[in-house]
Formats: structure tokens, C-alpha cells, sequence
């Protein structure tokens, strides 16, 4: 199955940068743009530009007084009492030149995404200098500024009324996406992420489920530090397809944060290449099944940029347009180039090498705990049936 | 924190000569476990939970229509004399309250009279702010020694990296008595350059605490 897709893309995304030492850099896109375009599966006929987000479609979500002061911290005008008060200028989201053009590229991108998949003009598309999930109303934070996510949501009830699904794989909760639609019937998100017993930011309880209308609309499943493979993907796969079941939307848009892998410096998950193969392989096929095929990808976050991210993106890629994912070696010309300037030995396979990292204790019981957040997760959509059937 | 700020003000009371069922249509009508009974000088005289209300209801085998039971007075099956507290009350008093008396509402009186009610749920709902879950944030665990001194040298080292704690809680070492365990809560999705510091200036740090992995 070979399906029309758009990728989107510019190298200004690389503008999207705090300074050199912050964990979050877009370099990530140009080294995965870059691997696409040595496999020789990505053209540049299905490139298209992102476009800049205006100020309407930034307060589809955002605050206009929010909105002001990024532009403010721009020029270097905002006070830092006043920044702070908006999550500006903190050591996670500091302040830096054009950071509201950078910013607003990158929704744009993502809104580009959601006009040529609902305009028709493709099956999917795909952003991956979005994913800012973590991005409020009136509040910077988490690396995230603007939330594209939450605007393209936004932007598709707006302008086309579509029912849609919001699912977040992400290492860290998708809070921001998540409070924007709690009370929204119309939008259900899906978020499966470490607990936050420790990580950033501390949400994504099992029971946050939503409020008044949209309750029962918000699904989270946290896992355990230390989550493999298996048990990460038995957590993915049932409850991505039973929720697909239930809500039935007409398109859905998926975050694709890479920081669940095992070398992800910032998180505890114990993730291998394997989960981001399978991961857009199932949203893929959910997408033709229940949506005649539409879907967003977005990035997120990923904070191994040379080994993790570009061939877990990669793969997102391989699978939206061709249903199967790279295997073998990676292109030469793509590791010849980046080996050098690399502070990490750059991975030569597709997939992550049997036995790349030691063995993890009580590996059963995390497994077994993890199952029993999916039960409690999925036990409402359980429930409601069961009265649907007893009525 | 005091139980003023905590407490719910609106109340739902009733006389002691008021029949048990209107008790039970209460309870349920409003989700709640506990009612006051009060005379006519809205004094406290008793407690009715919904423990004691079921207690006293007929059993669902049974098949009376209209059972006498749930007409009788309430004051036949209040608990007597009553726990209050005061307003100024501390909220870590309430809870020990609870703890030492087994029981999971007190009603706040002042000058003798109703003013407002502390459930259980009140006092978690105040233990959840302190943890500092209820903002964004990463939580970090360091074993320190039992000494003088040694808070304000590990809250230096996250000033340092100007980020804004919110909320620390210290509990004791259970396998060993020099020491304690301080829980922060730091406003930061990346707390690893913190952690190295705090390793580099010797602490230990336990992140994340798991028996058996980390330890």
C-alpha cells in the first residue's frame, strides 16, 4: 500500500533554538529530513513549506495578552517579573531572538498539515517541528511556547467540524493539549506517558478523565520507569484501538515525541527502534479503518538528537507512505556526513542491537503494573458499553 | 494552614427531632457522610454518618413497604458528645484527629456555634498542594545527614540553577536514623544538570527511588 503523503518542512525550523546547551534542539528535523532524503523516500514534490501561524490562529488556544508578551520578550521589552507570569525567560523556556516567528512557523506547519489532509489534496501528513504539547493558555513551558497541537485540534473544529483524536506517546504527559479540550465532547486525547511520580510534569493520572461534557473524553495511562518494549506496546496497541472504537473520529492527529527510548537522557523509559516502528504502523492502520485514512503526525519531544530521534521520525515517515518500516543498514552517505560532528557513536541499523542496554529488574512486576493502568484506563470505556447494552 | 481556609462553610444540619429518612434523602441527595444534628440555638449535639443511618435502615430483604424504622427521631441513633474544632485550628491537627479517633469529619464551631465542616477529603485535598503536585513540575529525592545546615546548602544548589521549587518535604531515613530524605519539587522538565551538581557536590541523590533498580 503506497499512500500520498505531505511532509513538511523548512530549514527556519532550526530557529526554534534556546541556546546551545538546552536539551531541546530542532537539529533533530534537518538530521531526520536529511536520513529521508539519502533513503531516497522522501522527494521534494511532497515537501510542502510551512506557512506562518497568525495571530488569529494562535488564539485559537493562546491568550492575546500572552501572545503580546512573547512578542515583547522578541524585542527584549518584557520585564522578567512580567516573563515569568508567562513561563518566559525560565531555564526551561528562556527567552531568545524571534522566538515569535520561530515559534509561529511551527504552528503554521502544523496547521499546513491539517489543510492538505482535510482539503483532500493528501491521506496524511506530517510535522515534525510540532508536538509542543506542553504549551498553555497563557503559559510557556516544558520547551514549549506556542502549542500546535492543541491549535491545529482547534483549527480543525473551527473550520472543517471534524470529531478528533489526540494521541500522545510522548515519555512526558500531554497536559497542555489535554486541559485545552477537557470539557470538549468533541476531541478525545490519549496520552501514554512515564508517571509522574517523578517526571515533568507530574500529571496524567488515570483518573484525569475529563469535565461536565467532555468527561470520559480524556484518557491517560501512565507506565512505569523502566518500561520495555513489550509491555509499552501491549499499553499502546490496546488502548489506541479500543478508544479508536469507542469514539470513532473522523481524522486523528498523533504526537510523536522519541523520548521513551532507552538512551533519552531526560526520562526513564526503557524503549528500543521497535516501539517507533510500531508505533505510526497502528495509527496508520486506524486511521484507513475508521477516518478514510486522515492523519497528522506531529514531532514532540526526543532528546538523543543523533541516535533516537531522526531514525525514530524517520520510520513515521517510511510507514505513512509505504505501510512498512526501513530494516538494514542506514544510508552511508547520511552517517559519513554526521559521524564527525556526532559527540555519540551514530547507530549503523534501523533497529537497536539485541542486548544494547543491561537487563532491567522486575521487569514482570513493571509489566504487570502497567497492565493494571490500562484495565483501570479502559474499565470506563467497559462500563459504558455494558449500560449501553443493558438500556 | 488553618482549618478556616480549608473547611466548607455551607452546611447541612438538622434538628435532632427530624426523621431518620430525611437524614438518608439527604446524604444521598448531596454526596456527603456526615450531618450534624443541632438544636435550636445552632449548637452541635450530635453526629449522624451514613454509616449509622444504613445501620439503622431495614435490610433490603426485608419487604415493608414504609419501614418504622426510618421514621424514628435521629438523636435515637446520633453519636454523642461530639469532636469539633476550632476555626484557628491547625490543619495537622485535624488530621491527627482523625487518626486518633478513627473518624473522618469533625464540624468547626465557634462560640459553641455551626460555622463549618472538615472532611477527610478536605485534609488530603491540603496534603496534595503541599506535595506540589498540582503544578507542573520534576520531583527529586536526596538522603542527607540529620545536621544543621544542610537545607539551605542543597536549596543554594537549585537557586543556582534559578529554578523555582515548588514545595520540599522532609521525612525521616527508615533504614537509618542519621538521616533524612528531602522531596523537592522543581519547576523544570529538565532537572538532570541539577542532579549532576547535586552529585558532584556529593549528595545523594534517589531518582527515581526504585527498590531493587536504583538501589
Amino acid at each position: 500500500m503506497n499512500c500520498h503523503a505531505a511532509f513538511v518542512y523548512s530549514d527556519q525550523y532550526a530557529k526554534y533554538h534556546f541556546h546551545a546547551d538546552h536539551p531541546f534542539n530542532q537539529k533533530r528535523v534537518q538530521l531526520t529530513y536529511e536520513l529521508l532524503k539519502d533513503t531516497g523516500f522522501l522527494t521534494d514534490d511532497q515537501i510542502i513549506q510551512p506557512r506562518m501561524a497568525t495571530d488569529e490562529d494562535l488564539s485559537l488556544i493562546h491568550d492575546e495578552k500572552y501572545i503580546e508578551a512573547v512578542k515583547l520578550a522578541n524585542k527584549g521589552k518584557l520585564s522578567s517579573k512580567k516573563g515569568l507570569e508567562f513561563g518566559l525567560g525560565t531555564e526551561d523556556t528562556p527567552i531568545f531572538n524571534c522566538m515569535h516567528e520561530a515559534a509561529s512557523l511551527i504552528v503554521g506547519g502544523s496547521l499546513q498539515a491539517v489543510d492538505a489532509v482535510l482539503q483532500g489534496e493528501v491521506k496524511h501528513a506530517l510535522n515534525l517541528g510540532g508536538g509542543l504539547h506542553h504549551g498553555f493558555q497563557r503559559k510557556a513551558s516544558g520547551f514549549c511556547i506556542y502549542n500546535d497541537g492543541a491549535i491545529a485540534i482547534q483549527y480543525i473544529r473551527k473550520f472543517y467540524n471534524l470529531r478528533v483524536l489526540y494521541v500522545d506517546t510522548d515519555a512526558h504527559h500531554g497536559d497542555g493539549v489535554q486541559w485545552a479540550f477537557y470539557d470538549d465532547p468533541d476531541v478525545c486525547t490519549l496520552s501514554i506517558h512515564e508517571t509522574g511520580r517523578y517526571l515533568f510534569p507530574g500529571t496524567g493520572n488515570v483518573n484525569e478523565r475529563g469535565l461536565k461534557e467532555g468527561y470520559g473524553y480524556s484518557f491517560n495511562i501512565p507506565i512505569d520507569a523502566f518500561t520495555e518494549d513489550e509491555s509499552f506496546l501491549e499499553v499502546y496497541e490496546k488502548a489506541l484501538r479500543q478508544i479508536v472504537e469507542y469514539f470513532k473520529p473522523d481524522v486523528i492527529v498523533s504526537q510523536n515525541g522519541a523520548d521513551a527510548h532507552v538512551y533519552d537522557p531526560l526520562t526513564h523509559l526503557c524503549g528500543s527502534m521497535q516501539i517507533y516502528e510500531a508505533i505510526p504502523k497502528l495509527a496508520h492502520e486506524l486511521a484507513h479503518e475508521y477516518c478514510h485514512g486522515k492523519w497528522i503526525a506531529i514531532g514532540g519531544g526526543g532528546y538523543d538528537i543523533w541516535r533516537v530521534v531522526p531514525r525514530a521520525w524517520a520510520q513515521i515517515w517510511k510507514v505513512m507512505t509505504t505501510n512498512t518500516p526501513f530494516t538494514g543498514k542506514l544510508p552511508a552517505q547520511w552517517l559519513d556526513r554526521y559521524q564527525q560532528e556526532s559527540p555519540v557513536k551514530l547507530p549503523q541499523f534501523w533497529h537497536d542491537e539485541e542486548g544494547f542496554y543491561k537487563p532491567i529488574p522486575r521487569k514482570s512486576e513493571i509489566t504487570e503494573k502497567n497492565h493494571q493502568n490500562l484495565t483501570k484506563s479502559l474499565q470506563f470505556i467497559k462500563n459504558y458499553q455494558n449500560n449501553i447494552l443493558n438500556n | 494552614m488553618l482549618v478556616e481556609e480549608v473547611m466548607t462553610r455551607e452546611v447541612i444540619s438538622l434538628p435532632p427531632n427530624e426523621k431518620i429518612e430525611t437524614a438518608l434523602r439527604l446524604l444521598h441527595q448531596h454526596h456527603i457522610r456526615h450531618i450534624p444534628i443541632v438544636n435550636d440555638d445552632h449548637e452541635v449535639i450530635g453526629i449522624v454518618s451514613d454509616r449509622d443511618v444504613r445501620d439503622a435502615s431495614p435490610s433490603i430483604f426485608e419487604e415493608t413497604a414504609q419501614p418504622a424504622e426510618l421514621d424514628k427521631e435521629l438523636k435515637t441513633i446520633m453519636s454523642h458528645p461530639v469532636i469539633t474544632v476550632h476555626p484557628l485550628d491547625f490543619v495537622e491537627e485535624v488530621a491527627g484527629i482523625f487518626y486518633e479517633h478513627e473518624i473522618a469529619c469533625v464540624p468547626v464551631t465557634q462560640n459553641d456555634k455551626l460555622i463549618g465542616i472538615i472532611t477527610e477529603k478536605d485534609v488530603l485535598y491540603t496534603l496534595i498542594q503541599l506535595t506540589g503536585i498540582h503544578e507542573q513540575s520534576s520531583q527529586i529525592e536526596i538522603r542527607v545527614e540529620n545536621k544543621i545546615g544542610t537545607l539551605p546548602k542543597v536549596t543554594n544548589v537549585i537557586g543556582e540553577y534559578k529554578l523555582n521549587i515548588s514545595s520540599v518535604f522532609i521525612y525521616p531515613d527508615q533504614k537509618d536514623p542519621s538521616k533524612k530524605i528531602i522531596v523537592f519539587r522543581i519547576q523544570t522538565m529538565n532537572p538532570m544538570p541539577v542532579i549532576q551538581a547535586l552529585n558532584q557536590k556529593g549528595y545523594e541523590v534517589l531518582w527515581p527511588n526504585i527498590p531493587g533498580i536504583t538501589e
